[in-house]
C-alpha cells in the first residue's frame, strides 16, 4: 500500500463527503475538514521523511509501466511543495470556523477548499503533462467559484476578470500541450525529457517554451500579466485570499515552470543564458513594478495583492540566477511568503471581521485593541521584508548569495536595495491601522483565529531558527531535484516498480 | 499544414473576441471558439490519412489504427470547458443581476 494517491485521493474524498455531511449534521462538518487538512500535514511529513532516503518514489496508476500509463512521481521537490501546502491548507481551515460564520451555504466553501486543495496537491505530485492540465485546472476552476463567493458586485467582477484570463493562460497551456505531443508522441513527463533531447533546440521547441512561459506567466502573475491579482485575491474570503497568494500561485505558476524548465526541457544557465535571463527579466520587473504601484494603494488587501506580485518577482529572480544557492533560495522563498503572505492576509481578515472595512484611511488604533493580530502582522511583515533571525532573512540571502556566486553583484544590491519598498509599504499598514491612535470598535480576534495566527508565526520563528536544518532536509533536496535536469527521467524509470 | 494552420486562426479568432469584445456573452463565445480550435487540433495530431478507427474487431494490424490518445483526452478537455463556460456564464448572469448590464466599460466598480 504506498501513500502517494492519498495526497489528492483524501482531499477529494473529503470534498464529496461534505455535502453528505451537510445535510445530517452542519456542525460536524469543520472538524471534519481540519481533520482532513491535519492528516495531510501529518502524511506531507512523512513523505519529507521518506524523501530523505528515497530520492524518487513512482506510483503508477493502474499498473501501467511508465511511458504507457499516468504516473505519480514523488520526489524532493514534490515533498517540499507538498509540505508547504498543508501547512497553508491547515491554517486556513482552522481560522475558516470564525470568519466564515456569517456566510452562507459553508459546506459549498469547504468543498471547493477541498477541491482547490486536491488541485494544488496533484499538480504537484503528478507526472504526466496532461495529468498536470486537469489538476491544474481543477484547483483553478475552484479558486474562480472562490473569489466570487461572496456574490456582491465587486466579488463577481473581481472573478470574471480572474476567469477571463486564467482561462487565456489554461487553454494556451493546452495548445502547448497539442504541439509537445504532435512532436514527442508522449505525454509522460520523463519519457518526454528524453524524446526533446533527440529532437533539439529548434524553432518549434522555442515556440513551446514561449507558450508555456506566457501561461504559466499569467498563472503566477508576473508583471505585464498581472492584473488580475489585485481584483481577485481582494475579493476572496481572508482564508481563501492566504491561500491563493501563499501558495497556489507558486504552484500553478511557478512550480510548474520550474519543473518543466529544468527537469523537462533541461536548459540550464550555461547553456541558454538568454532563457534565464528573460526570467531575470521578468522577475526584476514583477518587484519594482508592483512594489511601487503597492505603495499607493488604499486597501489593505489590494495592498498585499501587489505585495504578492512583487514578493513572487524574487522566486523568479532566483531560479533565473540559475546556480544551486539562488534555485535554493528560490524555493527557500516559496516557504518563506508561503508563510508570511499567508499570516498578513489572515490578519487582514481578523481586521474585517472586528470592523467591517478595509479601507486603510477608515482605520486606526487597532494595536492595544488587538494585540494578537498586530504582533501576527509585525512578524510576518518583518519576516517578509528580511530581518534575522526569521524565514525570510535566509531565503533573500540565499539569492543574495546565488547573484554573487554567478557575478550579478548588481541584482544582488537590487534585491537588497528593493526591500526597502517592501518596508515601506508594509509600515503604511502598521501605521494606519495598529499604530495610529483613534477610537476603534473592535474586540479581540477570536481564539481559533488567534490559533492560526500564532501557528504561523511560530513556524516563521522555528524555521527561521532552524533554517540549517530546513536547508539540509527540506530545501537543499528539492534545489538539486531540479539542478539534476533531465537526469530526471533515468531516475523515473529507474524507480519504476519499487514497491514503496 | 493548411489545415493545421486553419486551426490556429481559429484560435486566434477567439483571442480577438476575447480581448475586443466589450458584452460579456461574446466573451464566453471566444473562449467557446479557442476551445474548439484547440481541440480540434489534438483531434488532428492524431490523425492519419487512410488508417482504420482504433477499434479491435479482429485480431489485426494495430499499426494500420489512427492513435487513439489524442482522442481520449479531447474528451476529458471537452469536459473541463464545459464546466469552466457554464460556470462563465453564471457568474456573467449574477453580473447582470447586479449591474443591470452585459457591457464591460460599466462594469468597473474595481480599480487602482
Amino acid at each position: 500500500m504506498t501513500f502517494i494517491p492519498l495526497f489528492f485521493a483524501i482531499p477529494l474524498a473529503a470534498a464529496f463527503i461534505i455535502p453528505i455531511l451537510g445535510k445530517i449534521a452542519k456542525s460536524l462538518i469543520w472538524i471534519f475538514v481540519t481533520l482532513v487538512s491535519f492528516s495531510l500535514f501529518v502524511l506531507a511529513l512523512y513523505g519529507t521523511a521518506v524523501t530523505q532516503q528515497y530520492p524518487m518514489i513512482v506510483y503508477e496508476m493502474g499498473n501501467w509501466p511508465p511511458p504507457l500509463g499516468i504516473v505519480m512521481a514523488f520526489d524532493s521537490l514534490s515533498a517540499f511543495m507538498v509540505l508547504v501546502i498543508s501547512v497553508v491548507v491547515f491554517a486556513g481551515s482552522i481560522f475558516s470556523l470564525r470568519y466564515m460564520s456569517h456566510y452562507t451555504g459553508q459546506w459549498k466553501f469547504y468543498t471547493l477548499y477541498m477541491l482547490i486543495t486536491a488541485g494544488m496537491m496533484g499538480v504537484s505530485i503528478t507526472g504526466d503533462l496532461f495529468n498536470m492540465f486537469v489538476f491544474l485546472e481543477i484547483a483553478a476552476i475552484s479558486s474562480y467559484a472562490l473569489v466570487a463567493f461572496g456574490v456582491d458586485a465587486e466579488e463577481l467582477e473581481a472573478s470574471f476578470k480572474y476567469m477571463v484570463m486564467g482561462e487565456v493562460g489554461g487553454l494556451t497551456f493546452l495548445l502547448s500541450i497539442a504541439l509537445l505531443y504532435a512532436k514527442t508522441s508522449t505525454l509522460n513527463l520523463a519519457d518526454m525529457a528524453n524524446t526533446l533531447q533527440m529532437v533539439g533546440h529548434t524553432p518549434f521547441f522555442w515556440l513551446v517554451v514561449g507558450m508555456l512561459l506566457f501561461a504559466f506567466s499569467i498563472k503566477a502573475a508576473f508583471v505585464p500579466f498581472h492584473s488580475w491579482l489585485p481584483d481577485a485575491h481582494p475579493a476572496a474570503p481572508a482564508p481563501i485570499s492566504s491561500l491563493l497568494s501563499g501558495i497556489f500561485i507558486k504552484v500553478l505558476g511557478i512550480y510548474t515552470t520550474a519543473r518543466l524548465v529544468f527537469n523537462v526541457f533541461g536548459l540550464s544557465r550555461a547553456n541558454d543564458p538568454v532563457f534565464f535571463n528573460v526570467l531575470i527579466g521578468l522577475g526584476v520587473l514583477s518587484i519594482v513594478f508592483a512594489g511601487v504601484t503597492a505603495l499607493s494603494q488604499r486597501d489593505y488587501k489590494r495592498l498585499l495583492g501587489y505585495s504578492s506580485v512583487s514578493q513572487v518577482g524574487y522566486i523568479m529572480l532566483g531560479f533565473g540566477i540559475g546556480n544551486y544557492y539562488g534555485v535554493a533560495g528560490a524555493i527557500f522563498y516559496i516557504l518563506a511568503h508561503a508563510l508570511g503572505k499567508g499570516l498578513l492576509f489572515l490578519t487582514s481578515g481578523s481586521v474585517v471581521n472586528a470592523t467591517g472595512t478595509r479601507d486603510l484611511t477608515k482605520l486606526a488604533g487597532l494595536g492595544e485593541k488587538m494585540s494578537t493580530t498586530a504582533w501576527s502582522f509585525r512578524f510576518g511583515g518583518m519576516s517578509l521584508i528580511g530581518l534575522p533571525p526569521l524565514v525570510g532573512f535566509f531565503a533573500k540571502y540565499l539569492i543574495v548569495l546565488g547573484a554573487l556566486k554567478s557575478g550579478f553583484w548588481w541584482l544582488a544590491i537590487l534585491a537588497i536595495a528593493l526591500s526597502v519598498l517592501t518596508l515601506a509599504y508594509l509600515l503604511k499598514i502598521e501605521n494606519n491601522v495598529f499604530m495610529k491612535k483613534g477610537r476603534a470598535q473592535a474586540s479581540k480576534a477570536p481564539f481559533t483565529m488567534r490559533i492560526a495566527m500564532v501557528f504561523l508565526v511560530v513556524l516563521i520563528i522555528l524555521f527561521g531558527i532552524g533554517f540549517q536544518q530546513v536547508i539540509d532536509f527540506l530545501v537543499g533536496p528539492a534545489a538539486n531535484a531540479l539542478l539534476r535536469g533531465i537526469e530526471y527521467a533515468n531516475l523515473v524509470f529507474g524507480s519504476a516498480g519499487t514497491n514503496f | 499544414m493548411i489545415i493545421f494552420l486553419s486551426c490556429i486562426i481559429l484560435f486566434l479568432i477567439g483571442l480577438y473576441a476575447i480581448v475586443t469584445k466589450r458584452n460579456l456573452i461574446k466573451i464566453v463565445i471566444g473562449f467557446a471558439l479557442i476551445e474548439y480550435a484547440v481541440n480540434l487540433l489534438f483531434a488532428l495530431v492524431g490523425f492519419r490519412f487512410g488508417m482504420l478507427a482504433p477499434i479491435i474487431t479482429r485480431v489485426d494490424a494495430p499499426h494500420r489504427f489512427v492513435d487513439p490518445i489524442p482522442q481520449a483526452l479531447v474528451l476529458t478537455a471537452i469536459v473541463i470547458a464545459l464546466g469552466t463556460t457554464a460556470l462563465m456564464l453564471t457568474v456573467a448572469l449574477r453580473i447582470y443581476d447586479r449591474y443591470k448590464t452585459f457591457d464591460i466599460g460599466e462594469i468597473r466598480k474595481l480599480k487602482g
